[in-house]
């Protein structure tokens, strides 16, 4: 084995502290990594938002300037879409995918460290936009040809380019891995019908994002060459069509919204039978409505762009495909109406949080199905009543869904209790907050407000109402200076949690809070589709007990950490860099990128026992 | 991730699927044989002017076919898992459907 | 690459189906390479015959040299399929040579590309003015054809038509016209949308040689790569077909197609 390792630096056996963290490649620290810095950069985005908000308290206002509000909502929704919902939903899948499936790890355990990095990598990309010559200002879009040399010639928009790439690597990285994991290491008996709900909408999830990223990836080089050597892809004097990227970016753009939101249903699938103590109605059927939603969803791309003219034949089929869509959303949500339907409630904040995105992403399907129709989409076409209907799914939905899962498995991953009064002010806070900012939205979008104006006349009538909204963005924000008191409190000095604080249904609550390093002594045998749940009630005759945290006694092989999967990363961050002002530099980026890849693939998962001979 | 490390697995892991008789390396030159006649015939089409739009049909099956056979036999998935072949032609249709809606929201049947 | 024996130190890891991980990777991120190529090539048929300015693809491509380098990466793929076979019959010295021929056929793929790229910036048109087919001429050719007027025996002149200078000059007692009409990604539709996409199927290609170098190098270190290990082999092949069924489509769609007008 020592012949073929590719020795520049010492293998990291047994790194502490900080180290520890950079060479990690275990799924639990690497999906607390993805949970902190996601959640800063909501943080971020939601400081942006509060900015536009402030800007649009009222009329005629010049808090910032027209050039700063264009790229601050750009910035918003980027950061949002890529650096906070996506990344947040990758913690999910790292923490409890594996603990799910009675996993010991994920698939790739390297990789998944990789995919971390370079999403970090990718963020500080595109937020060093703001201290290098401004942000990105095109819109989260994009659309051409604003986005092309001659009407952007600042380096805001290559940021964004590059960003998205680099982010593009990182989401794939960790799909690949996902699907892998999830194809690969159930534990014996965890057939398909078993597998638990967030398991199976992430694997749904993870091949979204394998077959929609290229796309994207494709449109961006486009944009690039357009804007770095002069291509004419999106140049219309020499014959190139700005609507070949609409059609690209939303071909990626409307599976994208899936790749958003199944996590959070996944989460909420989870959550709902957990506190009403009964099993999920209609399992296969939720199962079967997520993958239509998955297959359909790359159908109906084009209802994002009805007001461009594509003609009575494209709108009429993109608008039934769209209608059609909302099948299978109102089946999953007819589950989970059964779900809870006579079962015994108990309203912990997860459940709080879960039954708010029952209603809320409720009434944002519906506003969708309104725009679904290209004849009336054509009055909503640009409006806030967009901005309305996106934020009810997306914040009203995701962000309402994912906090729901951080409440649920915060006792899992930090061995803490939070605190149930603070959770549930929380709720209540954003939840007021959220309708009193976006509800009225819609109205003053169907008044004809258009999305990203960065100020509006006193007689158009819509002071009052923005006034409500922006009032709105403050009780949130407010609601979330809770949260963050109370994580942080009680990760620090909450009560400890014991293994199973839900009664839980799943394998991770059958393992310690927190969970050991190799998560499970033995691996499971699973028997029942709510496994956990039917072992505990003798419904498995010969279940085995299957942890008692002892840790240290077999003789468990983890994976050890690596500095190579970090090493890929910064490569891959200088080069965006080099590509955005110096060539050379990207070459020195690339040369760090393939050191890291080869030292990689000369690593072994893990070194070899002394005492075993090395016999290859 | 280690099966074929032991040789006793390897074998296991290689023949989970049914193995039809595994190629041998005179199958994988006819295969090419096969290859090299179909491009050129496909280079003789393509100089047959009288066929004028009929070459279309005729250089897709061809093209067809070549695909096929490498992806069959080089790449092993007649004698693979079929989720290998799941998971390419998962993708390779997605792209076709795709393609072809672009293609005909560009007006490019009509 | 060496992770699989590492692993094997350890515990025996099996798999829920008995697959492979990283096989099952592979093929996944195939299934994700074909949304790649299938958005380059859906841009370049979307874009076709929409070009405003030559040269078109009738003006600059030679199927003639294009065949033989379509034929050379078929064989090479042969060739990478046949070193797999060697190497798990445990005949290196054969792996060897056939993991060589295949590099060097994927080199001279590259070649060909190269030259193919360079011919296509550099251009030059030639037309005899008494051209007896001149009715088959292609519009670039008679674009450069009607400067045939200006000849004045014995005499070279120069005359400006559209965006081309052509020179008119005697060549063995025939009038002959000729310019550069020169095909680069800036030129025209037709040339950003071809570069873009064979440049990027060039670069997997560029990708594969380095891979299948290193394996090949790398065979020659103790246990580099032995028979029980070649999965590491398999997994180079598996992208190494790859790149050749995507050139399979390119050449039937983008050259074999390249004479269709508005198609």
């Amino acid at each position: 084995m020592t012949t073929l390792s590719f020795p520049i630096i010492r293998r990291p056996m047994h790194p502490t502290g900080v180290w520890s963290w950079i060479t990690t490649i275990d799924h639990k620290r690497i999906g607390i990594l993805y949970g902190v810095t996601a959640f800063a950069l909501f943080i971020l985005g939601g400081i942006e938002a509060l900015l536009i908000r402030t800007q649009l308290i009222g009329p005629d206002r010049d808090f910032v300037s027209a050039e700063v509000f264009n790229q601050l909502f750009t910035m918003h929704g980027t950061t949002m879409i890529f650096l906070a919902i996506m990344p947040l939903g990758a913690a999910f899948f790292n923490f409890v995918i594996p603990l799910q499936i009675g996993a010991r790890d994920v698939a790739f355990p390297r990789l998944n460290a990789f995919s971390y990095w370079t999403f970090l990598a990718g963020a500080i990309i595109l937020n060093a936009s703001w201290f290098l010559g401004g942000a990105p200002n095109a819109g989260w879009f994009g659309y051409a040809p604003i986005t092309g040399q001659a009407f952007n010639p600042g380096h805001g928009i290559d940021f964004w380019i590059i960003g998205l790439q680099v982010l593009g690597i990182a989401s794939l990285a960790a799909a690949f891995n996902f699907i892998v994991t999830i194809i690969n290491m159930r534990a014996p008996g965890m057939t398909w019908m078993r597998l638990p709900l967030f398991t199976w909408m992430t694997f749904i999830t993870a091949i979204l994002l394998v077959l929609a990223f290229p796309v994207i990836t494709v449109a961006l080089i486009e944009l690039m060459f357009d804007r770095k050597f002069g291509t004419n892809f999106f140049f219309t004097p020499a014959g190139g069509n700005p609507v070949l990227w609409q059609h690209l970016f939303w071909v990626f753009g409307h599976p994208e919204v899936y790749i958003l939101i199944l996590p959070a249903m996944g989460i909420v699938s989870e959550v709902l039978p957990t506190f009403s103590k009964k099993p999920l109605f209609g399992y296969p059927t939720v199962v079967l409505a997520g993958a239509l939603i998955g297959f359909m969803g790359w159908m109906v791309w084009s209802h994002h762009m009805f007001t461009v003219g594509l003609g009575p034949i494209a709108n009429s089929v993109f608008t039934i495909t769209t209608m059609a869509i909302a099948v299978p959303t109102g089946i999953k949500i007819f589950n989970w109406l059964g779900t809870i339907w006579k079962g015994s409630l108990d309203f912990r904040t997860p459940m709080l949080f879960a039954l708010g995105f029952i209603v809320l992403f409720t009434i944002g399907g519906i506003s969708g199905v309104m725009h679904s129709m290209a004849s009336s989409d054509a009055q909503q076409q640009d409006t806030y009543f967009i901005i309305a209907h996106i934020h009810y799914v997306l914040f009203s939905g995701a962000i309402m869904a994912i906090m729901a899962g951080i409440y649920y498995w915060f006792p899992k991953f930090s061995g803490r209790m939070y605190d149930e009064r603070m959770g549930k002010m929380h709720f209540v806070l954003m939840f007021i907050g959220q309708n009193l900012a976006f509800f009225p939205m819609h109205f003053y979008g169907l008044d004809g407000m258009p999305r990203r104006i960065y100020t509006y006349d006193a007689d158009m009538g819509w002071t009052a109402l923005n006034a409500l909204s922006t009032s709105g963005a403050y009780l949130i924000a407010f609601s979330f200076f809770i949260f963050i008191f109370n994580m942080v409190k009680s990760w620090r000095k909450g009560e400890k949690a014991a293994n199973d604080p839900w009664d839980g249904r799943t394998l991770e609550w059958s393992i310690p809070s927190p969970p050991p390093e190799h998560n499970f002594d033995e691996i499971p045998t699973v028997h029942d589709r709510d496994d956990w749940w039917a072992r505990k009630r003798g419904g498995v005759k010969h279940g085995v007990p299957v942890s008692g945290g002892s840790g240290e006694g077999h003789a468990i092989h983890m994976p050890q950490p690596s500095f190579w999967p970090i090493v890929v990363s910064i490569g891959l961050l200088v080069g965006a860099f080099g590509l955005i002002y110096n060539v050379a530099v990207a070459g020195i980026g690339g040369g760090i990128a393939m050191v890291g890849i080869y030292a990689w693939a000369f690593e072994p998962v893990n070194e070899p026992d002394e005492k075993q001979p090395a016999h290859h | 991730m280690t099966q074929q490390a032991h040789s006793a697995d390897a074998h296991h892991a290689e023949a989970a699927p049914v193995h039809t008789g595994h190629p041998t390396p005179g199958t994988y030159f006819k295969v090419a044989m096969a290859l090299t006649a179909i491009t050129a015939l496909e280079v003789v089409v393509y100089f047959f002017e009288w066929l004028s739009y009929g070459i279309i049909p005729i250089l897709v099956i061809l093209s067809l076919v070549k695909f096929a056979l490498v992806a069959m036999f080089y790449m092993h998935l007649r004698y693979d898992h079929k989720l290998f072949s799941t998971m390419f032609v998962a993708g390779l249709v997605l792209a076709l459907l795709v393609a072809f809606a672009l293609l005909a929201l560009f007006k490019w049947f009509i | 690459m060496a992770q699989v024996t590492a692993a094997s130190h350890g515990e025996h890891e099996a798999t829920t189906t008995g697959l492979n991980h990283r096989k099952m990777l592979m093929w996944a991120f195939l299934g994700s390479d074909c949304m790649f190529f299938g958005s380059l090539i859906a841009t370049y048929l979307v874009y076709k015959g929409k070009s405003k300015a030559g040269p078109f693809p009738e003006d600059v491509f030679s199927i003639p040299v294009t065949s033989v380098s379509t034929f050379v990466l078929l064989m090479s793929s042969m060739s990478m399929v046949l070193a797999y076979a060697a190497l798990t019959r445990g005949n290196m010295k054969a792996f060897r040579i056939w993991l060589a021929s295949t590099v060097i056929m994927g080199a001279t793929f590259l070649a060909f590309q190269t030259f193919e790229f360079y011919e296509f910036a550099n251009h030059e048109v030639v037309v005899e003015c008494n051209d007896p087919d001149a009715a088959d001429w292609t519009d670039l050719q008679a674009k450069v054809g009607s400067a045939c007027g200006s000849f004045v025996a014995g005499e070279e002149t120069e005359v400006t038509i559209g965006e081309y200078t052509v020179k008119v000059f005697e060549e063995d007692g025939h009038a002959v016209a000729e310019t550069t009409a020169g095909l680069t990604p800036r030129t025209n539709l037709f040339g950003t949308t071809f570069f873009t996409l064979t440049g990027f199927h060039g670069a997997h290609v560029t990708l594969g040689v380095i891979w299948l170098l290193s394996l090949f190098f790398f065979s020659f270190r103790k246990g580099g790569v032995t028979p029980k290990r070649n999965l590491d082999v398999d997994l180079a092949a598996l992208y190494w077909h790859f790149v050749d069924v995507v050139w399979i489509v390119i050449f039937t769609v983008v050259y074999l197609f390249g004479v269709f007008q508005g198609f």
